[in-house]
This record gives structure tokens, C-alpha cells and sequence, in this order.
């Protein structure tokens, strides 16, 4: 969609304005759906819940602005730039906003979630048209005020202006605007009146953050609540059996030691769906005590006995398993174009390669935690997580309380990566609440968050290509993976539509061990084994890598093919920026280049990895990164979201894993769990791509290439192709450097 | 149980609890110092850090009977109201992503900088590699590093 030309927009009305009995005037929205005709936004500021409306801006006597922020903040910066939004087409200065998280509860707000880097993406319209309603509403007032036509207004920075150079302030006019009817039709800014968008802001909790203010999910307390620390089994496929609590119960501190588990499995049984019902299977002991300390101390003096319920799994074995899938014949066709069987059949040289990747925890830095307390009145729930939606819906059903008596409060979160897409966590909290009847906050340490996490789970890969006559006939990728593979559009991403010859295959085996999203879901390793496979592919038939690329972008753009959600012009873009920008081919000597390209959670990325080797080892100097996200709302966040997830993307692929011993995670905690540290760190170089199409997300997709550009570079210092992860575990450098 | 008495933040305070409790959840739970946070508990990743006699230390590796007698700054302490160069240094740069393991970030390079004013980029690298930060905000850390010690310098 291009922006270049100013939009009208008429549709049902999709907001409300009531004037508050604290002065000034309420704008209430739902995001992404129209407001039920029979709902009314709340007269008195203390009564927002949300039980109709997703968003609310407050418009004060004085003119200021406080905009409730509606989507929960886990570090990709959207309780800022989304409130960008709204405040570019109100037209009000930076400074006059003040922007608060919503407390959120039930029933009818939608898309109350961050991941998949869309939040961004979904709200561009939307939150743009609440800000140009409620500002044509105020410039509506003020035009009736002096009796002209609003057409005869101007409106900027939060002042309406009339011909006679007449001005009134926003404040001046809310409580009549607070009484007009909703506009139908409003028109929103050219791009080239930005005076937002596109410009540094910084993060809004920046002032709390840097002075230790109490915002993350742990720092919550109230009145009497009390610490829990819950036992859980220490292998996947392990139950409690029995449990002696004599030593914990005396211990100081320690209140009661009471067994969790029968309301989530009750709840989880009829849920067929459910990622994390692997976590609920057991009985946990929780050591309920008046400090977190005392309450973990309680936890390790429980002495359990666990018995075996389904089988212990090992890392050896599902390498075995995975490589034996890959290698059979039970596959999945996710996508067929042309015959490759044929192509494969009438080559004249075949190029194959396996590529392996482990299970991954997220280590969000702050441990899962949650705050519950279940009264009779109410269930009232504090903490982060990055579905509440979801969350309040199964605590209703846990606890069989109607909807409306779930209060959820969402928390700043440190940190996400997906693992605060499950609603493990709050289930504990709440069955431990409604167990001891006082208001308890659950707190994992490390040792429990690593240990029985949502992991990414381990995939290999297996692909090929058929060549004749010196030409690339056939692409042939295979998936095998723990539980859950590649889904939807995924198989239609590139190289898809680029060869007449394609096709993806998958399987899986089912483990007893959780797995589920991690940052860039799906994509994080597959770009980095197509994308080594192309540099090795690329050699093969003796061709440049980077114009092996541009080349079949152009098939892609000769034979349009609908199915294809990424723009093969956008992707030659990134590319063609990120060789000119990396100085691609000319650098020093000693100096070794890395390139890699990929489009997911719908922005295209190209990135360059600049490699020295330093002792024999292979250290990252510099990545350098294209990106194509559309319209940059707010280029200081945008830049740590891309910086974060190249680096946080070279880390896991050269450094982390956990691997499983008769169900037991080897590693569980950071002495024996490695992540990247300052000192691994290369300085990442961005580079955006400048138009004006709708923004798409920043969080994830600058995540999945990078492996492959760090591979590939290594491979030309060293000559060694690495295709398992990490690699710095699995690369035998002795045999080949030096 | 038992008593000590703890110099935080230039305040005295008294607290009743176990020898062996971390100061890490004194801090926390009892003296509602709620900046400090619990990353790993073992040492290994800086969230915690406070300064103890101007020295960078992790919290949750010290027990409270340690700490007797000894200087606590937390973050909470670090100023008034943000206005030390660390702290505008990383306002100035924008460096929290998530932000949980800032205030270990920030206690670290004030103490870091606090010995040495005029570090090279190595040794900046160096002072801060203890500290994790999962959302990788490692470009922007460095960089507010050096801002800093020109403001302090
Ligand atoms: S919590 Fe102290 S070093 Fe991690
Ligand atoms: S900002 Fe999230 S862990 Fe550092």
C-alpha cells in the first residue's frame, strides 16, 4: 500500500467520546473492530477497564494528553510508537503526551499480544485515524465556537488557529468536542507532514528505567502478599510421586507448602490445543513463605520422589530420529512446483547438505513471575505476560468465574522472545491464589525458567539441488523436527517461485518435552541453513552469490505468482544497499565477508557479516544490515530492534544450546548456558530503505540471516562449511586453520 | 533470624532476617529497593549489581552478614533524580530495549568509570562483560560507556 497521497477514510464510526467528570474529554476506541453500538465509554477516569474499548486517550482541561497505551511492552518499543501514532494526526506536541499502560481486562479487546513483530504493522491505520478524528472533533468545536466552517480551521501542535489569526487551545474545546458526533470522514497527513514519525523518541519509561522505579512484573507488591516457589519435575516425562516437606516447614519464614496441579489439567484436558499442557501434567509442590529468599531456600529442602510417566528423552536420540526422518520417506508436501523429482532425476550433479540445530530456552532476563489474589469479588492478576487475552480466558475456565471478574494487569516485561506467549505461568499463580486465599506472587528463579521452559526445538534440515549443464535445475528442502514445523506461508517465502522445479517437505516427531515460538518462530534456523546452502550452491556452479540472488529475484518478477508474500523487487533493494554498504568485496586483507538475505514477519533484510580470525579463532567484527520495513516510525527504537536481534541471532547461533539427557536439561543457568556478552559483540552498521509503505515489524526478522552470514564468512576464512549449531561447538578449527 | 544494620543509600536501616539471606533480597523484599533485579542468583550476569565501598558487587552473591558496616549504593541511590552521567548518558542513547537488566548495566560502568575516566574501548569492553543483556543491547551500552566518561572527564 503506498502512503505517497493523502487518504480519506469513511467508515462506521469506530470510536466514542464522552466528557470526564475530572474535566477534559475521553476518547475511547477498540483497534480493530468497530465499538458496539450499545457500549459506553466510562464517564470517570477511574472506571477504564477496557471491557469495550481497547485504547483510550484523555484530553485535559490544560491540554495535555495522556494516551493508555494498548499493547503490553516487551522490549520491541510499541508503548511508544504506537502512541506516535495517535499523536502524529492529533497533531499535539511530543512533549504535552503522557503515555500509560492500559490495564487490560477481558472480553472484547482484540489483538492485546506482542509478537510476531505485527503489532506495528496492524495499528499504522487505525491508531492513526483514532488521532485524526478526535483532532477533527476538537477543531469542530472550535469552529462552531467562533460560528465558521471547520474547513476555515487549522489545527497543528495542539492549537486551532481561525483567519483572523484567532487561536484556542485543544483544552479550551474539549468539553464541547466531548459532545459532537463522531466524524465519518477524516483525512490523514501526507507522509511529508510528519513531524512524529520518523523521529528519534525515545523510549517512554526511559526516566523510570535508568533510576530503578519498580515497572517489570517482579517489582510488583501489595499489601500482605506473600512468596511462592514452585517444585517442578526435574525431567520432562517425570510426575510426582510423593514428597516429604518436614525440613522446608521449618525453616523461618516458610507460611504452608501446598500441591498445585488438578485445575490446570482439568482446564488443560479439554483444551486438545494447548503448547504448555506438557507443564501441567504433574503435581508441583509450592513452599509458600513470607520472602522470595525464604520461599526458594523452602523449595530446595522439599525432598520429592518422581516417577516416570512417559518416556526420558535424550538429545542422542533425537538426532538419531530426526536424521532417520529425514532420510525416510513420511513427508508432509508443504509446496510442489514443477517436477522435481524429474529435475533431480536428469542431473548431471547434485548438491546436498544436512543442517542441525538444538533446543533453545529463551532466558527472558526476567524470570517468569506472576501476582494473583482470588477473592470472591474478584480475580485480580499483575504481571507480564504477552497474551492476556488468552490468559484471562483460561483462568475463567480454571477457577469458573465469569470473565468479567478476571482484572489482568499487564506489567512492563523483561523480555519476551515468546516464551510470555504462554500462560503457564499465570495458571500456577492463580491455582496457588485460590489454594491459600491471600494475594502470593510466583517467582521462578533461573534454575525453574531454563529448566522447564517453552523451548525452540531442535530441526534439521536436509536440501538439495539439482544442476545441468552448469545450470540450477531443482530445489529440494526437507524439514524434520520435535514437535512442530514450518506452517502456513512459509514454504511460499524465498526461494519459492524462483525455480520451476521446488519443494518442501516436512515431518516431525512428537516429544514430551514443551517446545514452541522463539523470536522469528519457524524462520530462525531455516534461513540460516537455506541461506549457507546458497553460499555453498552459489560456488558450485560457479557464479557469484550476490548475483545469484538479484537472478532469481528476476525469474520471481517475471512469473508473478500469488502466493508469494514477499516483494522480490523489495529483497533485490535490500540486497543491492547492503553490498554497496558493506563495502561487499573490497575489504581488507584478513578481513572475510559473509552474505545472507531473507523476508519474514513481512520486512526484507540483507546482511553482511565481517569476520577476522584472531588466535585461530573466527571473531565478528562488524554486521552489516539492509532493512526494508516501510515507513520507520521511530528510528532510535527501530534501530535497537534490529541491532538486538542481529546480535541476539549471532549469539544463539554460535554459542547456545541445551541438550537433554533421560529428560534432564543439561544446562540451567548461565555458568553452564552460554549467552553473547559484550566482548563477542561486532558493531552492527544499519541501513533502511526510505518509502512511504506501511511500517511492518522490527523485532524478529533481522534474527533469522544472520547465522548464514557469519557461516558463510567463516567458510572463506577457514574453508570449512558449518552446518550444525552452535557453531563455535561444532566447528574442529585446528584441523583447519593455520 | 537476626538483626543487622545496613548502610543503603546513606540511610540506615534495620532489618530482621536470615544470615544467609542475599542482599540482593534484603534489597528487594524488605527494604523495598526494587531497581536491583534477580537475573541468575549465582553471579553470572550482572543484574544485580550494586556498589559496596564504591567497589561494583553482585548482590546475590553477598549474604546480608557480609555487608554490615559496609557503603550499599543501589541505583536507586546512584542520584537524586537520574541526573548522574551514567544515567544521562544512557537516556541520551536510548540504550534500554526491555530494559531489566539496565540498572546492573549502569551500576557497573558508574563504578567502572569511577577508576578509570578515560577508558579505551577495550577496556570498556572488558569492564562490561560480565554483564548479560538478553535483548542485546550491547552496541548502545558501549556507546553510552564512552558518552559518559566524556561527561565525566
Ligand atoms: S542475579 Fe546476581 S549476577 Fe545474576
Ligand atoms: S534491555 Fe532487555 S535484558 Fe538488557
Amino acid at each position: 500500500m503506498n502512503l505517497s497521497k493523502q487518504q480519506t477514510f469513511s467508515r462506521r464510526s469506530f470510536l466514542k467520546t464522552s466528557a470526564l467528570a475530572s474535566g477534559g474529554m475521553l476518547i475511547s476506541f477498540n483497534l480493530f473492530t468497530a465499538c458496539k453500538s450499545d457500549v459506553k465509554p466510562p464517564i470517570d477516569i477511574s472506571q477504564l477497564n477496557f471491557n469495550d474499548f481497547n485504547a483510550f486517550i484523555k484530553i485535559s482541561d490544560e491540554g495535555k494528553v495522556t494516551i493508555f497505551s494498548p499493547n503490553p511492552e516487551i522490549g520491541q518499543g510499541v508503548k511508544t510508537s504506537m502512541p506516535m501514532l495517535i499523536a502524529e494526526e492529533l497533531d499535539v506536541p511530543w512533549d504535552d503526551v503522557y503515555i500509560e499502560q492500559g490495564v487490560l481486562d477481558t472480553e472484547n479487546y482484540t489483538r492485546q499480544l506482542a509478537g510476531g513483530s505485527q503489532s506495528i504493522r496492524l495499528g499504522w491505520e487505525p491508531l492513526r485515524q483514532t488521532g485524526a478524528t478526535a483532532k477533527q472533533m476538537l477543531v469542530n468545536a472550535a469552529a462552531a465556537k467562533w460560528g465558521i466552517s471547520p474547513s476555515e480551521c487549522k489545527a497543528s501542535q495542539g492549537v486551532i488557529t481561525n483567519p483572523k489569526g484567532e487561536t484556542l487551545g485543544y483544552g479550551d474545546v474539549v468539553k464541547e468536542a466531548a459532545l459532537l458526533d463522531v466524524p465519518e470522514d477524516v483525512k490523514l497527513k501526507d507522509p511529508e507532514d510528519f513531524t512524529i514519525i520518523g523521529k528519534n523518541t525515545s523510549n517512554v519509561d526511559i526516566d523510570k528505567i535508568i533510576t530503578g522505579k519498580p515497572l517489570f512484573g517482579l517489582d510488583y507488591k501489595e499489601e500482605g502478599m506473600v512468596y511462592a516457589s514452585v517444585l517442578r519435575p526435574p525431567a520432562f516425562g517425570q510426575v510426582l510421586e510423593s514428597f516429604d516437606d518436614t525440613a522446608a516447614r521449618a525453616l523461618s519464614g516458610v507460611i504452608d507448602v501446598v500441591v498445585i496441579g488438578e485445575k490446570a489439567r482439568a482446564h488443560l484436558e479439554g483444551d486438545k490445543k494447548s503448547w504448555t499442557a506438557q507443564l501441567s501434567k504433574s503435581d508441583k509442590v509450592v513452599v509458600i513463605a513470607k520472602t522470595t529468599w525464604a520461599a526458594i531456600k523452602g523449595k530446595k529442602a522439599i525432598k520429592a520422589v518422581w516417577k516416570n510417566d512417559s518416556e526420558l528423552e535424550s538429545t542422542e536420540s533425537h538426532d538419531k530420529i530426526l536424521l532417520d526422518l529425514l532420510n525416510g520417506e513420511k513427508f508432509d508436501t508443504r509446496r510442489k512446483d514443477g517436477n522435481v523429482k524429474k529435475a533431480f532425476a536428469n542431473a548431471d550433479k547434485i548438491l546436498e547438505r544436512t543442517y542441525e540445530s538444538p533446543f533453545l530456552p529463551h532466558n527472558c532476563m526476567e524470570p517468569m513471575n506472576f501476582f494473583a489474589n482470588v477473592t470472591p469479588e474478584k480475580v485480580h492478576l499483575v504481571g507480564p505476560v504477552q497474551t492476556p487475552e488468552d490468559a484471562a480466558k483460561v483462568v475463567s475456565n480454571m477457577l469458573d468465574r465469569k470473565l468479567e471478574d478476571i482484572h489482568l494487569e499487564m506489567t512492563r516485561m523483561g523480555g519476551g522472545f515468546g516464551r510470555r506467549l504462554y500462560g503457564d505461568f499465570v495458571y500456577e499463580a492463580v491455582e496457588i491464589a485460590d489454594k491459600i486465599k491471600k494475594p502470593v506472587k510466583m517467582v521462578s528463579t533461573r534454575e525453574d525458567d531454563m529448566t522447564t521452559g517453552v523451548y525452540r526445538p531442535a530441526i534439521k534440515y536436509k536440501i538439495a539441488a539439482s544442476i545441468k549443464d552448469g545450470k540450477l535445475t531443482g530445489y529440494h528442502l526437507k524439514e524434520a523436527a520435535v514437535n512442530i514445523n514450518m506452517y502456513g506461508l512459509i514454504p511460499n517465502f524465498f526461494p519459492a517461485a524462483a525455480l520451476e522445479n521446488y519443494q518442501v517437505d516436512t515431518v516431525n516427531y512428537q516429544s514430551n518435552i514443551t517446545t514452541g515460538a522463539w523470536r522469528a518462530p519457524y524462520t530462525n534456523f531455516l534461513a540460516s541453513a537455506e541461506q549457507s546452502f546458497f553460499d555453498e550452491l552459489a560456488e558450485t556452479l560457479e557464479v557469484d552469490r550476490v548475483q545469484l540472488h538479484l537472478d532469481l529475484l528476476e525469474n520471481v518478477k517475471n512469473n508473478p505468482e500469488p502466493n508469494i508474500e514477499y516483494s522480490p523487487e523489495r529483497l533485490q533493494g535490500v540486497i543491492k544497499m547492503v553490498v554497496d554498504k558493506s563495502n561487499w568485496g573490497k575489504t581488507d586483507p584478513g578481513v572475510y565477508q559473509g552474505f545472507s538475505v531473507y523476508y519474514c514477519h513481512n520486512t526484507h533484510v540483507a546482511e553482511v557479516a565481517d569476520i577476522v580470525m584472531e588466535n585461530g579463532n573466527p571473531v565478528v567484527k562488524k554486521v552489516t544490515c539492509a532493512v526494508d520495513c516501510g515507513v520507520v516510525v521511530n528510528p532510535l527504537g527501530a534501530l535497537n530492534q534490529v541491532k538486538g536481534g542481529v546480535i541476539d541471532g549471532i549469539g544463539h547461533t554460535m554459542y547456545s544450546e541445551l541438550a537433554f539427557k533421560d529428560g534432564v536439561p543439561q544446562s540451567n543457568n548461565f555458568n553452564s548456558y552460554q549467552l553473547i556478552r559484550m566482548g563477542q559483540t561486532p558493531q552492527v552498521d544499519v541501513h533502511f530503505v526510505k518509502n512511504n509503505i506501511a511500517p511492518t515489524g522490527l523485532g524478529e526478522p533481522t534474527l533469522p540471516p544472520v547465522g548464514a552470514a557469519v557461516a558463510n564468512a567463516i567458510y572463506k576464512a577457514t574453508g570449512k562449511r558449518l552446518t550444525k549449531q552452535p557453531y563455535i561447538s561444532n566447528m574442529d578449527l585446528e584441523k583447519v586453520v593455520g | 533470624m537476626a538483626t543487622f544494620n545496613l548502610k543503603i543509600n546513606n540511610k540506615k536501616h534495620t532489618v530482621e532476617v536470615d544470615e544467609d539471606t542475599p542482599l540482593l533480597w534484603v534489597l528487594r523484599d524488605h527494604i523495598d529497593l526494587v531497581g536491583t533485579k534477580f537475573g541468575c542468583g549465582i553471579g553470572q550476569c550482572g543484574a544485580c549489581t550494586v556498589h559496596v565501598d564504591g567497589n561494583a558487587m553482585r548482590s546475590c552473591l553477598l549474604q546480608v552478614s557480609q555487608a554490615e558496616g559496609m557503603s550499599i549504593t543501589t541505583i536507586e541511590g546512584l542520584s537524586e533524580d537520574g541526573s548522574h552521567p551514567v544515567q544521562q548518558a544512557w537516556k541520551e542513547i536510548d540504550v534500554p530495549q526491555c530494559g531489566y537488566c539496565q540498572s546492573g548495566q549502569i551500576m557497573t560502568a558508574s563504578a567502572f568509570l569511577n577508576q578509570n575516566s578515560n577508558p579505551s574501548n577495550s577496556e570498556i569492553r572488558d569492564a562490561m562483560h560480565g554483564n548479560i543483556c538478553r535483548c542485546a543491547s550491547y552496541n548502545s551500552i558501549e556507546k553510552a560507556v564512552k558518552v559518559a566518561a566524556d561527561k565525566i572527564s
